[in-house]
């Protein structure tokens, strides 16, 4: 008896085994699920909401220039410390408008100083240090930094992996390949006003 | 020609000079790890052998310290969630969560509804992709290789889904104190109620493939016992606690966020051994599906995040609180402490895989070092975690 029950019980860990191979014998004959990288590549609708590294996102105006308002904020509550945001210096006056200056000065009337302009001279980005929390996208009042959906960014260069954001949308710009940006949303202003607030 | 050898070469490390042979002379102290495959990263396991069997093993951690919880002290509130993510690469969204839920219930924060189902389904569907991960792991440890390209193609597809409101595939800073960072739209739920019968489907194959057979089961059933009272000593929990019989889950016995209005079982099986720990992680992909589709029905419209959400230079309430949530490994608990300040005064994370990995030391006494493997695999360690 217990031999007839122990031959059965060895049948059926040997069916055991082949019901296995007939699950990997399917999947053998199925289709092909994996993208042959370099050949083949995913699509967009693949990509959407990948976070790669970051980028600027240029003013309506002029392509070349972003939208940035160089207010720090991102750069401030940055958890990992990898945004580097540099103002631009005032511009020197010229001799007409110190002159102006000077006069004005004579008169006794309040000097109005030259203003530098508020986008910012260098973004340095380091791709090494981002972890891709968000929080410089959700901080920015003016919507001027976003990510990529870069995800075929690779190097062996460490330095590549600091990138100069502003020179970056100054190429694109040049090259003709600029994204637009969205309009800020709503929400978003809001948000602004209450952390100022 | 005379070769010098440096004899503190010879003589090892700190914790081998310290790691003292046992009462019997003729054993062999081996290391397996930091750089063994089986171990899962950079777990090392010091061991004395007796011929094939282990007399004794003692797991040596620190090689991934990341001094998370000293992190904390210099980071804002919002930005320490990041550092959230990359605790438990399997399993991030638990680890959001417990830090979430620790600072929310510190300031005495609501969180909207919709996000709270939002965190649910993110969470659940992370839970499934972990167990997944783990399965093929596992049985690549065991010397199967096929199983972990089948997790993988179902795995993939999860990870494309939360790609889409995380932003990442892997370490995930997805909630916000007070809510989430993205909300899931229609497009987004209809892939995952496409997904939830997919991999229903998919369960029975795996069972063919892997559960059923012969060779699994010869080689799990009856290794690694770990009662009960043993879970209990170590303070073991999650799929190990519910492997030795005792149906205890975080989510309903303490229950937090909205998942006493969902209804889905505990799965616990009371065999003890590798086996059944392997049979709950199977049991608790189902009952994540079921989660995941009653929560997908239910989920209110709304906000996802409260108004005046903290900012980056919010100052919490001096005070402490602690949290805790169901992870894939098992209670994943954070407790903060405030002295009002931008940063916490002192971040605790309690990870589970560290007194799981307790009981490895003591369950494989006495087996066969092949053995040992499978009793550590069937812990689902990640050694990030572990380590922190
Ligand atoms: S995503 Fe996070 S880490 Fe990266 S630049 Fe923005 S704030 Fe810094
Ligand atoms: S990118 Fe946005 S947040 Fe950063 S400096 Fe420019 S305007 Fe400010």
């Amino acid at each position: 008896m217990n031999a007839l029950k122990s031959f059965w019980k060895n049948i059926a860990s040997l069916w055991s085994l082949i019901v296995g191979l007939q699950v990997t014998g399917k999947a053998f004959c199925g289709p092909q699920v994996t993208v042959h990288y370099p050949r083949q590549t995913v699509g967009p609708e693949g990509l959407e909401g990948f976070r790669g590294h970051m980028e600027l996102v240029p003013s309506v105006k002029d392509p070349a220039i972003p939208k940035c308002i160089s207010c720090m904020m991102c750069a401030t509550s940055c958890p990992s410390k990898c945004l580097t945001v540099v103002k631009q210096k005032e511009p020197k006056p010229t001799e007409e408008q110190l002159k102006a200056m000077a006069e004005a000065e004579a008169r006794g009337e309040k000097v109005k100083k030259l203003s530098a302009p508020k986008n910012p001279a260098q973004f340095i980005y380091d791709f090494s240090l981002c972890s891709f929390c968000n929080t410089c996208v959700e901080n920015c009042p003016v919507g001027s930094i976003r990510f990529t959906t870069n995800v075929y960014f690779a190097t062996t260069n460490k330095a590549d992996l600091q990138m100069n954001l502003v020179e970056r949308l100054a190429k694109q710009a040049a090259s003709g390949k600029t994204v637009p940006g969205e309009k800020p949303k709503k929400a978003a202003k809001t948000e602004t006003a209450q952390s100022e607030a | 020609m005379t070769r010098t050898i440096n004899p503190d070469y010879i003589r090892g490390d700190l914790y081998t000079q310290r790691f003292e042979q046992g009462k019997r002379e003729n054993t062999l102290i081996l290391n397996m790890g930091p750089q063994h495959p089986s171990t899962h990263g950079v777990l090392r396991v010091v061991l004395e052998m007796d011929g094939e069997y282990i007399v004794r093993a003692e797991p040596v951690l620190g090689y991934l310290h990341r001094m998370h919880e000293k992190m904390a002290e210099v980071k804002s509130y919002v930005g320490f969630m990041p550092n959230m993510g990359r605790v438990d690469y399997l399993h991030p969204l638990a680890w959001n969560w417990s830090y979430a839920g620790a600072v929310e219930r510190l300031a005495g924060i609501e969180v909207p509804r919709r996000a709270e189902f939002l965190r649910v389904i993110a969470t659940e569907l992370n839970r499934i992709s972990s167990h997944l991960l783990w399965w093929g792991a596992y049985l690549l440890d065991l010397g199967a290789f096929t199983p972990i390209m089948y997790a993988f193609e179902d795995r993939e597809i999860l990870m494309d889904i939360l790609q889409r409101p995380t932003g990442a595939r892997l370490t995930y800073s997805y909630f916000r104190l007070g809510g989430v960072g993205a909300d899931m739209d229609e497009r987004c739920l209809r892939q995952i109620l496409d997904f939830v019968p997919y991999l229903r489907k998919k369960l029975p194959v795996y069972k063919d493939l892997v559960t059923d057979n012969v060779i699994l089961r010869k080689r799990l059933e009856g290794v690694g016992d770990m009662d009960v009272d043993m879970c209990r000593r170590y303070g073991a929990t999650g799929p190990i606690l519910r492997g030795a019989g005792l149906a205890s889950d975080t989510r309903l016995n303490e229950t937090y966020s909205v998942y006493n209005e969902i209804d889905f079982d505990i799965p616990s099986f009371p065999e003890t051994d590798a086996m059944a720990r392997y049979m709950v992680r199977i049991r608790e992909i189902e009952e994540s599906l079921k989660i995941v589709e009653q929560a997908v029905a239910m989920i209110p419209e709304g906000e996802i995040l409260i108004k005046g959400a903290p900012k980056p230079n919010w100052k919490a309430p001096a005070g402490e609180a602690y949290f805790a949530t169901e992870g894939a490994r098992g209670k994943v608990g954070v407790w903060v402490v405030s002295d009002g300040g931008k940063s916490p005064y002192r971040i605790k994370l309690r990870a589970p895989g560290f007194s799981n990995l307790s009981l490895f030391a003591e369950a494989s006494q006495g087996t066969l070092l092949a053995d040992a493997v499978a009793i550590m695999g069937s812990i689902d360690m990640v050694i990030p975690e572990i380590d922190r």
